[in-house]
């Protein structure tokens, strides 16, 4: 029998980059897929990145992880989102070339020390005392692992639905899989029901390109990896046409044929990615809807129209694809569909991603109710390196709401659950300001480091990027300029007689460097890339102090930890609301716990005190 | 760490009130209002002033140094007379002050918690704030404030919800069909909510309703004895009586201590359709002054009344005890005290949720989310560009407020841009 520290179940994007936190950090790792071209399988549009997620990606990337350095490998169509708001709110996003990214994806995945790939159907977890000790396979064989982390996505009692035609599916639709639901139905989960839908894929050579308004590349790319300067793919663009009373009317008349509307769908699905039939319906007075098409590939003919998916019936999703300008000569190679699957309520999981009730057993992905590749990778991140850790008897790393997207994640997820598949954005990052795309790699790429298993490359990189960083800022802080200088360089300033440094006149509207190298030459020595970095850094200065503080306020109530077993029902005085709400989120600090919804200081008061308590006695 | 203070001792009249200061500035905030300070663990007698001079009351300062403290951290304590105009002016006086907030329900004990201050028995006078804060926060929202101010508080909260909303679709969903410039409909709506809070501070209705206390409104038909019962209440004759029904034309009001707070009993004209003008005139004043009171006090054998919506909390008694022998009489004094206890149970429960601390609290959030919102109009003004500061002053703006408006978290702002704009490209 094999022995392993961690097993991975599925090679999804959550599978592969737990696999390889895992296997980075020194534990031996085992990555089970049904098969290897499932590696890396980009199931729904084709493209990585956007507001929030392009966040994620620069902080899995930061961590040293694989997604960032695939999708700029794969990158077909890269665009810096928000481009003119402030650095804070920009995202990275790029249209990917499927294939490429499989087999970069794949090829990584085989090239990474202390991984192995088993190609097989985990049909039965082993189990010991109620503690999962690895996995059965549908061969009979058996894979012993310290700790196992479940990745499978929808498979969790998975429907797919076209009209009013449905069939169980997901990734692991058979008989055996079903054995291994029976399982986890055994540890007595809470369960909710989710759904999503994917447009009809065209094919390519139908479409009308010459009539269609397009989208192009950015000319100067903004990649995910730290690494990265520079695209390898081809850079193509996408082509932009829209919905009409035609169409609308085609959706209209055929809605109780849709699997949604018929009925046939209980499951809730994402506001933020609502079906054509959905938006017909509760938006009735627009006429028309923005269709964006992004070919799938440079060698592919494949086209996701993004803006009309459905799980109408296929004879209506050709007619209403047909009624749209540009597709009225349209193929539909594959229909579009809605899935609807059971999730694992993630308020049962701790914010390393472990079950609290089940021991060694951590999920990560679209099992826990969220949505995109991203957020599936990111998770697949903070499962694969704390049951690393864990396997190999080291400290847990938390990612806190202060540090990273990944924290704000993690904890909005264990904390509050989810009401509709959970996609990232930027307004859930209370810290915004500080937890910017840029300076992902300052933020983690240290605690990476500290980890182990970084790359030689990624320290040396990011050792020199810091160097002029720190070069760059102490002459930027010790450069003074009166008033009467900086007024001399054209910049509107306050004559108030007060010194201001070249940091904080950096900060003023419409300044930037040239500005102050015409009045302090040895600010040129200072590199461009550095000057845009310092410059981020100076527009934010304000504020950034004004969120260490409170992010060091949170980092206080974080350290107050509150024991996986704490019983909150013995607590006199918490009244039974609270009490319930505690049990169901299980808090693993002070500070998660004052996020819960109804929590009153007072209340937060008597739990330090308890917890201090109790402290005291086992002491 | 924030320098905090609040009312230590109990709400409403007394004859001692203690204001508790704590923290890192608590000396020299004491310093400023108070003059010298008296040697650690002693006490001096002290006038108390305002920033400009002006005499609050004399006081007796008690100060701790840290660590040997409730607290463990350098701790003041005012011990006022217990009025509650003094201790009103005194926490103003600390809020304006601006070293230092008002301390939220539970942090002093939580800082004596972190200090290692406490002892266990001391913990578990924790439990009952706990259950008070709770049945607090389920009736305080906005029934605490009467009416009028808690429909504009409503409408702040979704002005400030759309604004926050507008803001984020356009930097969460650039890529998608929303617009790109909402600066006009956010500046319009933060004008609005800006304005509001201006008058409002001005005119402090909150702290308006400290100074006059409880309003409590005598309604009736004509000739139930609505007068009389008033000038029994009054212990003297402050209305005239008669035979006659429609006597009261204007609204009659007496000042009175019950259980220390102060209420203002208001004999209002008998609610019947108007025999002629004048008391049409004062009927109608009748119906809106008592809307406006915080109690209702109906002379009448049933509930229901028309013309006047009462509230679960109002009183319903029966007029003229003397004749009928059950209810209330103004002429032989029958269930008057009854009367009183009922009005005084009702009016310190609600003291106790709206106390002190909480209109203070309240002006406060409105001061200084008008001083946030002077921030952010201008930075809106200039565009998508500022869009991240804006929406991040916005956000200390809304968290101000929270002791008003609730807390309005993402999914309240993910709720109006998904009900507003067609996402989904």
């Amino acid at each position: 029998m094999k022995h392993f520290d961690v097993a991975v179940i599925g090679g999804g994007h959550a599978g592969a980059e737990a696999a390889h936190a895992a296997a980075r950090t020194g534990a031996s790792t085992v990555l089970i897929t049904m098969s290897r071209d499932g590696i890396g399988v980009m199931s729904c549009n084709p493209a990585i990145g956007g507001l929030g997620k392009g966040h994620l990606v620069r902080e899995i990337d930061a961590m040293d992880g694989v997604m960032g350095r695939v999708a700029d490998a794969a990158g077909i169509q890269f665009r810096l989102l928000n481009r003119r708001k402030g650095p804070a709110v920009q995202g990275p996003r790029t249209q990917a070339d499927r294939r490429i990214y499989q087999a970069t994806m794949l090829s990584e995945t085989l090239n990474q020390q202390n991984l192995t790939v088993v190609e097989g159907e985990v049909t039965d977890f082993i189990m010991k005392s109620g503690a999962v000790e690895g996995v059965v396979l549908a061969d009979g064989s058996e894979i012993r692992a310290r700790k196992t982390i479940l990745t499978t996505g929808t498979f969790l009692r998975g429907v797919i639905h076209i009209g009013d035609v449905s069939r169980s599916g997901g990734r692991m639709g058979d008989k055996a899989s079903v054995a291994l639901a029976d399982r986890i139905d055994s540890f007595g989960l809470p369960l909710g029901r989710l759904k999503t839908g994917t447009p009809p894929r065209l094919d390519g050579r139908t479409i009308r390109w010459d009539l269609l308004d397009h989208q192009d590349a950015d000319e100067d790319p903004s990649m995910f990896s730290f690494l990265s300067d520079r695209p390898q793919a081809r850079q193509i663009s996408c082509g932009i046409t829209h919905t009409n009373e035609k169409t609308h009317e085609i959706i209209r008349n055929n809605l109780e044929r849709s699997a949604m509307y018929g009925g046939h769908i209980d499951g809730v699905g994402p506001r933020y990615c609502p079906s054509i039939e959905d938006k017909v319906v509760r938006f009735a007075d627009k006429t028309s809807h923005q269709v964006f098409l992004e070919p799938e590939g440079l060698n592919d003919h494949t086209v996701y129209p993004n803006g009309i998916s459905t799980s109408l019936p296929e004879s209506v999703q050709e007619e209403y694809v047909q009624s749209i300008f540009g597709l009225e000569a349209a193929k539909i190679l594959q229909p579009g569909y809605a899935i609807e699957y059971d999730y694992v309520d993630p308020r049962a999981l701790d914010s390393r991603l472990a079950l609290d009730n089940v021991p060694n057993l951590y999920l990560a992905g679209q099992i826990n109710g969220t949505t995109g590749y991203e957020e599936a990778a990111a998770q697949g991140l903070v499962a694969g390196l704390n049951a690393a850790l864990s396997a190999t008897g080291r400290e847990p790393l938390e990612f806190g709401r202060g540090g990273s997207y990944i924290g704000v994640m993690i904890d909005d997820l264990t904390t509050r659950g989810v009401t509709e598949p959970y996609r990232m954005f930027t307004s859930r990052a209370e810290f915004r300001l500080t937890l910017r795309a840029d300076n992902a790699d300052q933020r983690l790429t240290p605690l990476a480091i500290a980890t182990g298993g970084v790359s030689e490359r990624r320290i040396e990189v990011f050792g020199r990027k810091m160097e002029r960083l720190e070069r760059g800022r102490s002459l930027t802080t010790d450069t003074h300029f009166t008033p009467k200088q900086v007024a001399q360089a054209g910049i509107n300033v306050n004559q108030d007689g007060t010194k201001r440094t070249a940091f904080q006149v950096l900060a003023f509207p419409d300044v930037d460097f040239a500005n102050l190298i015409s009045l302090e030459p040895r600010l040129s020595e200072i590199d461009a890339e550095t000057q845009t970095q310092i410059g981020r850094e100076a527009l934010y200065a304000n504020y950034i102090v004004r969120q260490e503080k409170d992010i060091a306020r949170l980092a206080k109530d974080e350290a107050h930890k509150i024991p996986a077993g704490f019983d909150y029902a013995s607590i006199d005085g918490l009244s039974n609301e609270l009490t319930s709400k505690l049990e169901v989120v299980r808090p693993s600090t002070l500070a998660q716990a004052a996020r819960i919804d109804g929590m009153t200081p007072a209340a937060l008061a008597l739990l330090l005190a308890i917890l201090r308590q109790r402290s005291r006695k086992t002491a | 760490m924030d320098t905090i203070f609040a009312l230590a001792s109990a709400q409403g009249r007394a004859g001692v009130a203690v204001v508790r200061l704590s923290g890192p500035d608590a000396f020299k905030i004491c310093r400023s209002i108070a003059g010298d300070l008296p040697k650690n663990r002693s006490t001096a007698v002290r006038s108390l002033k305002d920033q400009d001079g002006q005499v609050l009351d004399k006081a007796l300062v008690l100060r701790f140094d840290g660590p040997r403290s409730f607290t463990g951290e350098d701790v003041i304590e005012f011990h006022l007379h217990g009025s509650v105009a003094v201790v009103q002016a005194v926490l103003r006086v600390l809020g304006d002050d601006g070293r230092a907030r008002l301390a939220e329900p539970g942090e002093f004990t939580r800082r004596a918690l972190e200090n290692g201050k406490m002892d266990l028995a001391q913990v578990e006078g924790l439990a009952d704030l706990i259950e008070s804060e709770t049945e607090a926060q389920r009736t305080q929202a906005l029934r605490v404030v009467s009416g009028h101010f808690g429909a504009l508080v409503e409408g702040w909260r979704s002005s400030l919800i759309r604004v926050a909303s507008l803001i984020e679709a356009t930097i969460d969903f650039a890529d998608e069909d929303v617009p790109v410039d909402v600066s006009d409909e956010v500046v319009a709506l933060l004008e609005n909510v800006r304005n509001e809070l201006v008058s409002e501070i001005a005119g402090s209705r909150v702290a308006e309703r400290i100074r006059t206390g409880f309003e409590v409104a005598i309604v009736g038909p004509p000739n139930a004895g609505k007068s009389t019962l008033l000038n029994a209440l009054a212990g003297r004759d402050v209305a005239i009586t008669s035979e006659i029904a429609g006597t009261t034309r204007d609204v009659i009001e007496v000042r009175m201590d019950l259980g220390g707070l102060p209420v203002t009993i208001l004999d209002t004209a008998g609610l019947r359709e108007g025999q002629d003008a004048i008391e049409a005139i004062g009927i109608a004043r009748a119906l809106s002054r008592a809307g406006q009171a915080d109690l209702r006090v109906l002379l009448a054998s049933e509930r229901s009344f028309s013309g006047l919506e009462l509230m679960d909390d109002d009183i319903v008694v029966a007029p003229k005890a003397d004749q009928t022998g059950s209810g209330v009489s103004g002429l032989t004094g029958q269930g008057v005290p009854e009367l009183l206890d009922a009005i005084k149970r009702v009016l310190s429960d609600r003291a106790s949720l709206a106390g002190l601390a909480t209109h203070e609290r309240h002006r406060i959030a409105m001061q200084s989310t008008k001083d946030t919102l002077e921030v952010v109009l201008p930075l809106v003004e200039s565009g998508p560009g500022y869009y991240d500061i804006s929406s991040e002053e916005l956000r200390s703006a809304i968290r101000s407020l929270e002791v008003l408006v609730g807390r309005i978290d993402v999914e309240n702002l993910l709720d109006e841009i998904f009900s507003s704009f067609c996402l989904g490209k």
